[in-house]
């Protein structure tokens, strides 16, 4: 073999391990991808299909009967209004929930790393340490606590509960991104005369965009998602789109409409998913800007 | 005369741990005062404690004949520059220079007047639409300095305004900020580690080590005059060459010995009295000639080791008895390592310290 002369860039050469490698990270993502495909093909079939039970089979006929039906017309107990009811629920808990604790976790991230008041220190650990508690452990307590303040069963109730149980989180993360900008900058605009609050809108939060949107990423997700919560805070009229999918799955009248139930779940998925989807590149950057010197 | 700032028995303490303790200095109207000192000694918390962003201890601060001890930073009269600059980088740089105007509610046409005179002296004028991540290093700091000076306050604060720069620009940006205090005329109080900033920008220098203030006094005098072992070795690059030795006063004339070296030290400029004892003998660089002898000089006998042009001027390094000294000459003599010389020391621009590190 005639030994190269090594001039420019290193050739890339394609390796036994490299191939390995990237079959693994198909194969894995094709495992991942799959109960999203079933739910998509079975969903689109009619029952008929599906009865032969070939859950991954493509559709002969492609219909969409089954989410029309998913979106306003499917059954929880003898309610039949589809899971429309529920998304418009999830969308009033969410979105106040979600502004609410990421302005009061920006507020916090912003007094723990800039003012350190006395007591900051232990203040943000007890946070931390709310942060690490089961929330399960919280829920008799706090279903007491929004009895005596007329908040239970109400969506400001859920709300609430929202906001509290996010903000270690969404303190932590400000708190960090704040930490690696300069303290002088702080010191700058005191000399300047701004005060706490002029510092933080003025200064502050246009610094921390990306900080705002990873935030607002993390806090949507998990609200949207939440299930728990919902369930045992929210009362009858209030329920989020996760608590009626699951009494709509679990609601049955002769045959089980595996179309219709599949429908559904993708309905109350696809908010999040499309959250991710849009803003994945948002999202590396926020987390990066926090983990890593921005 | 009244001072423009007047530090009053200032106590800084975290707990237990004491920064500074019972520190007074007096900063005369329109005077450049330059803070300077190893990292840690304190002295960019006396600055911010000047400023009102410290908190401190014990102690009373005086600005422009006010007390201002319990004032907030913008009630002192005072502009201030940050060694990271500190531009708020989401506002151009007119937002930048206007804000703290915008904040104290002046009225528009004067935050535009001031923005035009400091942005033609400052030469910002080109770069007023744009965002500091738009901008170099050193017209972030011009930026900075601006931010200070549209305050028109009787006091600006430098906290190492140029550390961050290269050195070719860190020259300029010098020459700058000294043309500028003698345009405008402030009172500026400059926090640096740098001696050669210190030296050139100054009228008068602090020197201060672990808190303490070692010296208050011109740049020549520092330099020159050092008040003690820690300034001496401070200042001057290379530094200060230091023999041990002890002072012999027997037969009427001072004599200093070290090492079978003796040198009389009756053309010392003798600030104290002799006393006979250790003592330790300080002589710059430039003051031990190699050609000393001619002069007269006492001639300290020694083997090149190391030869360093510097351009302007060469460094050349020998040892003897042990110890390495350095001799400044002219940069067009040249040295052959390992030869033998045997420089003179011009007693009359030594420094002599006790066994204190006191000048004598």
């Amino acid at each position: 073999m005639a030994t190269l002369h090594a001039r420019g860039p290193k050739p890339s050469r394609l390796t036994i391990g490299r191939i390995g490698l990237y079959a693994f990270l198909i194969l894995a993502a094709l495992f991942f991808l799959l109960p999203l495909y079933t739910m998509l093909v079975t969903s689109l079939k009619t029952m008929e299909e599906i009865r032969q039970g070939r859950i991954f089979a493509v559709p002969e006929i492609i219909g969409f009967n089954a989410w029309k039906t998913a979106w306003s017309g499917a059954c929880m107990g003898t309610q039949c209004l589809g899971v429309r009811i529920g998304f418009w629920n999830s969308v009033k808990i969410t979105v106040p929930a979600v502004a609410i604790s990421v302005f009061i976790g920006a507020i916090n991230g912003y007094a723990l790393s800039f003012w350190r008041p006395r007591g900051s220190g232990l203040l943000f650990g007890l946070l931390m340490a709310g942060g690490l508690i089961p929330y399960q452990i919280f829920l008799y307590p706090l279903v007491r606590l929004l009895a005596n303040l007329s908040l239970y069963n109400s969506v400001a109730g859920v709300v609430l509960v929202h906001v509290i149980f996010g903000l270690p989180l969404v303190t932590l993360l400000f708190r960090n991104y704040f930490m690696a900008i300069p303290e002088e900058l702080c010191k700058a605009a005191r000399v300047d005369g701004a005060g706490f609050w002029r510092i933080f809108l003025e200064i502050m939060l246009p610094m921390s965009v990306p900080m705002v949107v990873v935030a607002s990423i993390f806090q949507f997700t998990g609200i949207w998602n939440d299930f728990l919560i919902g369930l045992v805070f929210a009362g009858r009229d209030n329920l989020p789109m996760t608590v009626q999918l699951n009494n709509i799955v679990n609601t049955t009248m002769g045959e089980r409409a595996y179309n219709v139930n599949m429908a559904a779940t993708i309905l109350t998925a696809v908010v999040p998913l499309a959250i991710y989807f849009f803003s994945g590149r948002w999202f590396v950057r926020g987390v990066a800007a926090g983990a890593v010197k921005g | 005369m009244q001072p423009a700032v007047s530090v009053k028995d200032l106590k800084i303490a975290y707990g237990d741990h004491t920064v500074i303790e019972k520190l007074s200095i007096d900063i005369a109207p329109r005077e450049f005062l330059v803070l300077l000192g190893p990292s840690g000694c304190g002295k960019s918390t006396l600055l911010n404690a000047i400023a009102g962003l410290q908190d401190i201890t014990d102690g009373e601060m005086w600005i422009s004949g006010k007390n201002v001890t319990w004032d907030e930073p913008k009630d002192r009269g005072i502009g201030m520059v940050f060694q990271s600059y500190a531009l708020y980088p989401r506002m151009t740089v007119r937002k930048n220079l206007s804000f703290g105007l915008r904040v104290a509610g002046l009225p528009k046409a004067e935050i535009d007047a001031r923005i035009a005179r400091t942005a033609s002296l400052l030469h910002l004028d080109t770069l007023l639409d744009r965002r500091p991540s738009e901008l170099s290093g050193g017209q972030r700091q011009r930026v900075a300095i601006g931010r200070a000076l549209v305050r028109e306050v009787d006091v600006f604060l430098f906290d190492e305004p140029l550390s961050n720069l290269d050195a070719k620009l860190r020259n300029e940006l010098r020459v700058e900020i000294k043309k500028l205090h003698q345009s405008l005329g402030n009172t500026m109080i400059y926090v640096t580690h740098d001696q050669v900033e210190a030296l050139t920008l100054a009228d008068r220098i602090a020197v201060m080590k672990d808190g303490v203030i070692q010296q208050f006094a011109t740049p020549s005098e520092i330099y020159h005059r050092p008040a003690n072992l820690f300034v001496a070795g401070f200042i001057g690059a290379p530094a200060m060459n230091f023999i041990e030795g002890r002072i012999v006063v027997d037969t009427g004339t001072p004599i200093f010995e070290s090492n079978g070296l003796k040198i009389n030290l009756s053309g010392y400029p003798l600030l104290t009295s002799f006393k006979a004892g250790p003592a330790t003998l300080g002589i710059r660089p430039e003051h031990l000639a190699p050609d000393g002898a001619e002069r007269g000089w006492p001639t300290i006998p020694g083997t090149v080791s190391v030869v360093e042009p510097m351009g302007a001027d060469t460094v050349i390094w020998f040892d003897w008895a042990g110890d390495s000294l350095s001799s400044r000459v002219m940069g067009d003599v040249t040295f052959v390592p390992n030869t033998r010389i045997a420089p003179g020391l011009d007693i009359a621009k030594a420094s002599l310290f006790d066994a204190d590190g006191v000048r004598l």
